[in-house]
């Protein structure tokens, strides 16, 4: 370990918990490592000529494309900092902590942890369906690194936390969603690192549940230990963590008060914008989209029954004669509603100079999951497009379904269900009638 | 505090530390792989007993009955036995040790611990039913009222030579079907062809005296030589360069295999 010591910690902070040194990850996204013929390759590339091997290997490297999801990141993290790790899908946030919990390999660069590590990628990893809660404890627990006799001690605080104590004995297949996450949640958090990563676990579970795992996280923060979270809620990213790291195409864009790097991570999706959402050949851009709530603030966070308003602000150096937009909203498996100039014909008579047009979307009936709204403006000619149907902000769903009326026992799945939720009522065979709308009830 | 260093292209040093630290981890593993082969069957861990009895049958009417093989004096299900009992620990230990890896491919991309385990803790899991089914060879021998030779304290050496065996092309058949997922095919094939290429069914010196050193390459060969001579007697039995040949295979198959695992294992995470 002499080496490692005398090279690897270029500022010799003792502090540091984490150095990253110059860190890569480079993929390959070869079109030969399509399912079924990989063998089918090795073979043929090994029976061929050593001549034609050492020849198919360089042409391997110009045929496959190579990508970089990390690259040249280097920080330290010092004992006791709560670090949130915010970027778009794709920056390299997840290979970061992927390395960092060691599933998998730096292609360069590297690492240096001091302290026990522990992460959490996903909660509930490695249970089985066929074993009981009390078993699973142990494999679990086993699995993110406890000891036996570890787990052994904690066993009745675990089970206490979870609340399913009658169940303890019983297949977890057989459980509830709601049970499962507790009762997975009740593991993780009662493991000690020194330093803990978490990835997401926020966007599963109910309000309820997210709460108590922010809560879990927050005592664990004051305790002194170090915290990455990675996360695409920035409202708790800028609650939990005093630092924040933002990464951009697998690069570090910037790293500072946790406060400050959102407020330019939110700024740089708009100037992002201005740069590619613009179409020169009729001089116009679209400056900025912005999202606010009913009260005029500006966010990327909503409530279900929340307005969402829908700024676009443009520059068009040239008038365009009554041009034609489209706004949509996403969610993760495709179109939720649109607002469309197409099929209403509220369109504007010109556009010039700088302006706004604003869409709001009245109480929108969407469930806690994160969404995209999407933009696509059409000349009068309406075969002409000045701006492609493209991706322009992003915005979450968050919020306590009971507060809602909602109390299904599977609630939780509300994560992975149609987002959509058209006002509807029940009309039960005893007689029962109930209305369920995605409207706050009165408290 | 303990202090980790993780770096581009270089194994970690501290892999085999690693080891010894998630050792209970492999326990656990191979406990739930065990609580979890016979939950909600009705035959239970009896299936343990079935198989090699049911294929013991076969084999002897087949072989013994319709083929009219020698024995060598020896009751011919006993001297099937014998032979299954490797065999069905080796072909077993293949068939779950290669799906091992890509069956928790979910805990592979979620957390760390040295994939060895995983490899390891599944076949150690066949290694308990095998230790089942030999339980049947007492009431067996008590039927066919035979006495075990001396030699049965040797019997320990070629149980580690099968272990060796089975770890050996467990870790290569795993690590392999990572990426190539064509082995999910080759395995049964390797299983079903084995049981004749090897002498499960029949002694080994059936086959022609000039062709013996290279029937000898399989190393199940060698270890069903080495069982049936330990377990039933009879030294004309035994083809010692056989038994050679089967301890070089094993090692090498076993370092060979750790070798290629290590290799691999840094991008499972990646190509799983």
């Amino acid at each position: 370990m002499n080496e490692a010591e005398s090279s690897s910690n270029p500022t010799g902070d003792p502090d540091a918990a984490i150095t990253i040194d110059n860190l890569g990850k480079r993929y390959t996204i070869g079109h030969r490592r399509a399912n079924g013929d990989g063998l089918r390759h090795a073979l043929e590339s090994a029976v061929r000529s050593p001549l034609r091997w050492v020849r198919s290997a360089r042409q391997r490297k110009q045929q496959d494309t190579e990508f970089w999801a990390l690259r040249n990141v280097s920080f330290q993290i010092r004992q006791g900092e709560v670090v949130g790790i915010i970027g778009r899908n794709g920056a390299g946030k997840s290979t970061l902590l992927r390395i960092l919990s060691r599933i998998t390999c730096p292609t360069e660069g590297r690492v240096r942890i001091c302290g026990r590590i522990a992460s959490l990628l996903e909660v509930g990893t490695g249970f089985h369906q066929e074993l009981t809660g009390r078993e699973n404890i142990f494999l679990n627990g086993a699995i993110l690194g406890m000891t036996r006799a570890e787990i052994i001690r904690k066993f009745d605080e675990i089970v206490a936390f979870s609340e399913i104590e009658e169940f303890i004995d019983t297949p977890v297949k057989r459980y509830s969603s709601g049970m499962y996450v507790r009762l997975a949640f009740a593991v993780a958090a009662h493991l000690e690192p020194e330093i803990l990563i978490v990835d997401e676990v926020l966007a599963v579970g109910d309000a309820t549940f997210q709460k108590k795992c922010l809560g879990k996280m927050g005592t664990f923060a004051q305790s002194g230990k170090t915290v990455l979270f990675v996360s695409h809620n920035m409202e708790a990213v800028r609650s939990l963590c005093q630092r924040g790291v933002w990464l951009k195409n697998g690069r570090l864009q910037q790293d500072g008060d946790a406060n400050d790097v959102i407020d330019a991570y939110f700024d740089s999706l708009s100037t992002d914008l201005s740069s590619s959402c613009a179409n020169p050949d009729y001089g116009l851009a679209i400056q900025k989209v912005t999202l606010k709530n009913q009260r005029g603030e500006e966010t990327g966070q909503f409530c279900p029954g929340d307005d969402l308003v829908v700024e676009v602000a443009y520059n068009a150096q040239r008038r365009i004669e009554r041009p034609l937009l489209a706004l949509g909203v996403l969610g993760v498996n495709g179109t939720c509603f649109t607002s469309n100039m197409l099929l209403d014909g509220q369109r504007p008579e010109s556009l010039e100079g700088t302006g706004k047009i604003t869409c709001t979307f009245r109480s929108i009936p969407l469930l806690p999951q994160s969404y995209t709204v999407k933009l696509m403006l059409r000349a009068a000619t309406i075969n002409d497009i000045i701006i492609t149907y493209r991706e322009v902000a992003y915005f979450n769903v968050a919020g306590d379904l009971a507060d809602y009326g909602y109390k299904g026992e599977f609630v939780t799945w509300a994560s992975r269900s149609a987002p959509v939720v058209v006002p509807y009522e029940w009309r039960l065979p005893d007689g029962t009638v109930v209305d369920v709308a995605l409207k706050r009830l009165a408290p | 505090m303990t202090e980790l260093l993780i770096e581009a292209g270089r194994t970690e040093r501290q892999y085999w530390m690693d080891l010894w630290r998630y050792r209970e981890l492999f326990y656990f593993l191979a406990w739930r792989d065990m609580l979890v082969r016979y939950k909600q069957t009705f035959v239970g861990v009896g299936w343990s007993l079935i198989r090699p009895l049911l294929t013991m049958a076969v084999l002897t009417v087949v072989f013994g009955k319709l083929g009219k093989m020698p024995s060598g004096g020896v009751p011919y299900p006993l001297l099937v036995f014998c032979g299954m009992l490797p065999w069905q620990f080796f072909s077993t230990a293949m068939a779950e040790s290669g799906n091992s890896l890509v069956m928790n491919s979910n805990l592979i991309s979620k957390v760390y611990f040295p994939r060895l385990a995983i490899t390891f803790s599944s076949v150690s899991v066949s290694f308990v039913d095998f230790l089942i089914s030999a339980v049947f060879l007492v009431p067996l021998m008590v039927w066919y009222r035979y006495v075990p030779p001396a030699t049965v304290f040797f019997l320990p050496v070629f149980v580690m030579l099968v272990f060796g065996a089975s770890l050996g092309v467990g870790l290569w058949v795993s690590a392999l079907m990572v990426e190539y997922r064509d082995f999910r095919f080759i395995v049964p094939f390797m299983v079903q062809f084995g049981l004749y290429l090897s002498p499960v069914g029949f002694q080994s010196s059936v086959v022609p005296q000039r062709f013996r050193l290279f029937y000898a390459l399989n190393p199940m060969v060698g270890i069903i030589d080495g069982f049936r001579w330990s377990l039933l007697g009879g030294e004309s039995q035994i083809y010692w360069p056989g038994v050679a040949i089967a301890v070089l295979d094993v090692i090498i198959l076993f370092i060979s295999g750790i070798w290629y695992f290590r290799k691999t294992e840094q991008t499972f995470a990646d190509v799983i």
